[in-house]
């Protein structure tokens, strides 16, 4: 793999960028690997590369039904950030955070990390008492936090409308190293990455079946043919149950449409990203300009990867009241992805009934700023057997009763 | 957007009109249950890529719980179904029979989820 660089720039550009190679190959799968992922979106990918960076192990293959990073890991708005109340949340999310920070650097591909900073509003005295107690959470988990008053809000973000009659601004949880990155670069810059180390990115190869001897796992059926292997993981987000269910496990999760918008472009106007979760309206502005905003969930089970204009609707309704600027944009696209949530509104990473199958999953509305600290730690948890950051994140953590329950600390959004 | 018709007051009603509430013949297991089964009544939910049956109550409506088929993939609504009852209608079943060869219910009194 020729690395990029300012000199590689240079010399392309003295021969019509003639040398630029393919990011990753095109294989055909082997017949045997020794670990099989399934899933070739951020989080598949990020496990793949840290499986290889950390424990030498890069007989490994991505597997994907469709193509690379074109769910979820395409479809998010992007945000960055790792406030969160619950001390097993605060930990996975604040080494990912801290990985961001140098994945362009570990990768060799520019990301676009904008740690530009990340408000979230608080638009009710819940709210406020909420925001207040995380903050003092993150103090203890050494995740830098702060609380700030509304004249503090409006000096970073001027055009918010503060005071606002039916949603006033009353402070907000200020996370300044939190921001933004291009989604597509990180599939692409792991991808390339992976492929570097000899792994194999099968693309449009569809899992059809778990095959299982004795109680361990040895191979999967694919739109490919019977690939072998020796541990396999599931990190296929949307549809983990659907995978679960062949290799005859259940997993406590159901799939939701979550969807985003956005406007056409325009200069210049906001340069972090602010989250208000009263409204359900996530807003920051793409180095292209467009304000992207991202919305609810719908309430209901659905596969079909685009959203409800009723919620179009609200998210956008709610906003302009906060955001007066945003009343006469043009919105020019919309979409949705399928978010898998469990009852706790925390992930899966974890072992499984099956023996040398685990499961990555349940990231629900928020797996975008997690990909680099759930890869790192679902490569210990495949590697080793077990990692202290998945730990607390086991599948049967239902069972005990020893939930994670961000659905409480963060209300809605992740 | 989804149009559902509520059995009990005959109303076409829109989603915005509806609350969902989930997977529907949810057999309850409580104290005295094992740990599977009081998890699986708990958490353990139905997730199908097709044909679900769930419950909606009309909340802005008639105020009633009651139950439909809807596929997850198309979002097309097969029909709803009072809540009063422990299985959909044989009609209903038929009808998403003849659309969806493949599909089955579970049997009655089955698993516990």
């Amino acid at each position: 793999m020729r690395r990029f660089s300012a000199f590689a720039i240079a010399r392309e550009a003295t021969r019509y960028h003639s040398g630029w190679e393919r990011h990753w190959r095109a294989p055909t799968p082997k017949k045997k690997y020794d670990v099989i992922i399934v899933g070739a979106g951020g989080h598949g990918l990020a496990t793949a590369w840290h499986l290889g960076k950390h424990y030498g192990i890069t007989n490994v293959a991505i597997i994907e039904k469709g193509w690379l990073g074109g769910g979820n890991t395409g479809r998010n708005t992007t945000i960055i950030r790792s406030n969160y109340l619950q001390d097993p949340s605060a930990a996975i999310y604040e080494k990912s955070r801290s990985l961001y920070e140098t994945m362009s650097q570990d990768l060799n591909y520019n990301v676009m990390f904008s740690p530009r900073g990340v408000i979230m509003l608080a638009q009710t005295h819940h709210e406020v008492r909420g925001y207040q107690r995380t903050a003092h959470a993150n103090a203890l988990q050494g995740v830098t936090t702060e609380w700030i008053n509304p004249a503090r809000v409006k000096e970073l973000c001027p055009i918010m409308n503060v005071e606002g009659p039916r949603y006033p601004v009353l402070g907000g949880l200020w996370q300044a190293r939190g921001g933004t990155a291009r989604h597509d670069a990180v599939a692409w810059g792991y991808a390339r990455a992976c492929s570097d180390m000899g792994m194999d990115v099968i693309q449009q190869c569809e899992v059809k079946g778990v095959r299982k001897s004795g109680g361990k796992v040895v191979g999967v059926d694919t739109t490919k043919g019977a690939i072998d292997c020796d541990k396999l993981g599931m990190v296929v987000a949307g549809h983990a149950s659907t995978l679960a269910e062949m290799a005859g496990f259940r997993l406590p999760m159901e799939s939701v449409a979550l969807q985003a918008l956005v406007s056409e472009p325009i200069k210049p106007c906001m340069d972090i990203v602010v989250m208000a979760n009263t409204v359900h309206g996530y807003l920051s502005q793409s180095d292209k300009g467009e304000m992207v905003i991202g919305g609810g969930t719908d309430g209901f089970n659905n596969y079909t990867q685009r959203g409800s204009f009723h919620h179009i609707e609200e998210t956008v309704r709610a906003l302009n009241e906060t955001f007066p600027i945003l009343s006469r944009l043009k919105m020019l696209r919309q979409w949705g992805g399928i978010v898998d949530v469990t009852g706790d509104r925390s992930p899966i990473l974890s072992k499984t009934p099956v023996e040398g199958v685990f499961v990555n999953c349940g990231w629900g509305t928020g797996g975008f700023k997690a990909i680099p600290g759930s890869g790192f730690a679902m490569a210990e948890l495949i590697a080793k057997g077990g990692s202290p950051l998945t730990n607390e994140f086991s599948m049967y953590r239902f069972r005990e009763g020893k939930f994670i329950d961000e659905s409480v600390a963060a209300g809605v959004a992740h | 957007m989804l149009i559902f018709e509520c059995p009990y007051c005959g109303v076409y009603a829109d989603e915005t009109e509806l609350q969902a509430g989930g997977e529907a013949h949810l057999k309850r297991f409580g104290p005295g249950s094992d740990d599977e089964s009081f998890e699986g009544y708990l958490f353990m939910r139905k997730n199908p890529k097709g044909v679900h049956l769930e419950r909606w109550r009309h909340s802005f409506g008639c105020g009633k719980w009651f139950h439909a088929a809807r596929c997850t993939m198309t979002l097309e609504v097969f029909g709803t179904y009072s809540a009063q009852t422990l299985e959909p209608p044989k009609a209903l079943v038929e009808k998403i029979k003849a659309k969806r060869p493949k599909w089955s219910w579970r049997e009655f009194g089955g698993a516990a989820t």
